[in-house]
């Protein structure tokens, strides 16, 4: 709590401090005596899960004075399980964005480096880690707003498979892409989470009980070559290319594989996002809660607008229609790749963290940051990013691992792996 | 098909209940025009013959029996909590139709 009141207002992290339900709860786990797997674990929550009496806004000003009557499900699992909540995190409005920029309440500042971005949309749950003020958080994650976070704050994360974890209580953005996971310091605090907020709670029918798979005695990790390309920033190269040689070195054989849509993701991606986005905020009129649709901002009324358009009479077949067939495609491919090698790596962006600013007036190049993200979105498996050292000026970087749908027991103990290898030992950038 | 108006704009504000103002059009256009000519990229794949995908883990329709779970139902004031413009426990809401006039 002193961190946060030290240090909120240069990096915007918190939208809303819930300093006296924080120590309310901490008396009652003190005096609890239950072996709770959270017990005392201070959390902050991506501002788009609801919590009952605490305010939520998604980070847009429509809701800028909601105070919801319930709790998400992921939110009460983790307060049944002993988190505290310190309260909730910043992101950009509506979970649109991969910079945190697109917040109506100001960006939130990479700790590590002030002039850079966090990454979005998950922006204030990465740098509540990295700044630290919490040992785990929450985020969302449509097109990569879990895993971009973590790339750029020196953190683990979890995009799990598409209906692992219920969405009960999470503001919908793209309700065929969404998925909800945690942000840790290590891979076993992520995998703790992730254990108490999966499975169905009977409000998702989305949500798919899955028994977890057995842990592989050996692996196979696919490198897809349209994921190495022109472009691609040369300090992830190296950094990749390290992450290979280490896995080898566990015994972990590597193959090329192919997965020829790649170039196409982000076009099918910017099709059924938009559509689903303009179908989701079509219930913001005003009249229940929130204020009216002049309140949306920028990105909320592009997003809506380009949604509106694929969907409009004339273009849904050429749009829309589409960009499910490709959607299709991408599925196959993967699958396809999943049927010759156990896990596949990627970047999680194509470049280390990028200044604030940077991308602002150019809404495509922001797109574009997503590029490898959209892979595992659009075909529902798991990703898990990992944090694999720092660049030349001091900027986090990682890789992601990408398994078939419920595969997160191997991407974990995958990414131990590499970080036992490693020697790995948490970091973060606020003493 | 990929060059955006300004007549399209406003008619896709219109659908999606936004009014904008003249800066926002001016700001907009060019940037959704870059986007919908980037998205129309998908032109040059070949889609014939592949099936449309909305879900990825195989689901069809989910059912559940229709009754009323109360505990897991929001009392009248929850429910309307997030609005002060109420009327006997109602959302009120502005008229959609009018009095008669030839009355």
């Amino acid at each position: 709590m002193e961190r946060i009141n030290k240090y909120n207002k240069e990096y915007n992290i918190f939208l809303t401090v819930s300093e006296e339900d924080a120590y309310k709860k901490a008396k009652e786990i003190d005096k609890s005596e239950k072996k709770l797997p959270l017990a005392g674990v201070v959390t902050g929550y991506k501002d788009i899960f609801l919590t009952k009496g605490i305010r939520t806004t998604a980070g847009s000003k429509v809701l800028e004075g909601y105070i919801p009557p319930y709790s998400a499900t992921a939110v009460k699992r983790i307060e049944e399980a002993g988190g505290i909540i310190l309260g909730k995190l910043n992101c950009d409005a509506w979970a649109h964005g991969s910079s945190g920029e697109n917040s109506d309440f100001g960006p939130t500042k990479n700790p590590w480096n002030r002039g850079c971005t966090p990454g979005g949309s998950s922006s204030g749950s990465g740098a509540a880690l990295s700044a630290n003020m919490c040992l785990v958080t929450t985020g969302t994650d449509t097109c990569g707003s879990i895993r971009l976070p973590a790339n750029y704050g020196y953190l683990v994360s979890l995009k799990p498979t598409y209906g692992a974890v219920s969405r009960y209580g999470v503001i919908a953005m793209a309700s065929s892409l969404d998925s909800v996971g945690p942000l840790g310091h290590t891979v076993g605090d992520v995998e703790t989470v992730f254990n108490v907020i999966k499975g169905g709670d009977g409000h998702d029918s989305t949500v798919v009980d899955h028994e977890a798979q057995a842990i592989k005695s050996k692996y196979k990790i696919g490198i897809p070559k349209e994921f190495f390309v022109d472009g691609i920033d040369p300090e992830i190269q190296k950094t990749i290319d390290e992450a290979v040689k280490i896995f080898k070195s566990e015994g972990v054989e590597f193959k090329e594989v192919s997965l020829p849509s790649t170039k196409y993701a982000i076009s099918c991606y910017y099709i059924i996002q938009p559509a689903e986005v303009s179908s989701n905020l079509g219930r913001f009129d005003g009249i229940r809660y929130g204020n009216s649709r002049e309140a949306f901002g920028d990105e909320a009324k592009r997003r809506i607008m380009l949604g509106t358009y694929v969907l409009s009479s004339g273009y849904y077949e050429a749009y829309y229609l589409t960009a499910m067939k490709v959607r299709t495609k991408i599925c196959q491919e993967t699958e396809k790749v999943f049927g010759e090698v156990d896990a596949m790596i990627a970047p999680v962006a194509p470049t280390p963290p990028f200044n604030l600013g940077e991308k602002t007036s150019d809404p495509l190049s922001m797109y574009l940051t997503d590029i490898y993200a959209a892979t595992a979105n659009l075909s529902g498996i798991p990703s898990l990013a990992i944090p694999s050292g720092f660049s030349k000026k001091g900027l986090p970087l990682g890789f992601q691992l990408m398994g078939p749908r419920f595969s997160e027991n191997n991407l974990f103990d995958l990414g131990k792996k590499y970080h036992d290898a490693i020697s790995f030992e948490p970091k973060v950038a606020l003493k | 098909m990929s060059k955006l108006t300004k007549d399209e704009v406003l008619h896709i504000a219109k659908l999606a209940q936004l009014t904008l103002s003249d800066s926002e059009i001016k700001k907009f256009l060019p940037q959704l025009t870059s986007v919908v000519e980037y998205i129309g990229q998908l032109k040059e794949v070949n889609t014939e013959g592949v099936e449309p995908t909305a879900q990825v883990t195989g689901l069809t329709n989910v059912f559940r029996q229709d009754e009323v779970d109360s505990a897991n139902t929001l009392s009248v004031d929850d429910a309307t909590g997030g609005s002060d413009k109420l009327y006997n426990g109602y959302f009120k809401v502005g008229a959609i139709l009018a009095d008669r006039s030839d009355k």
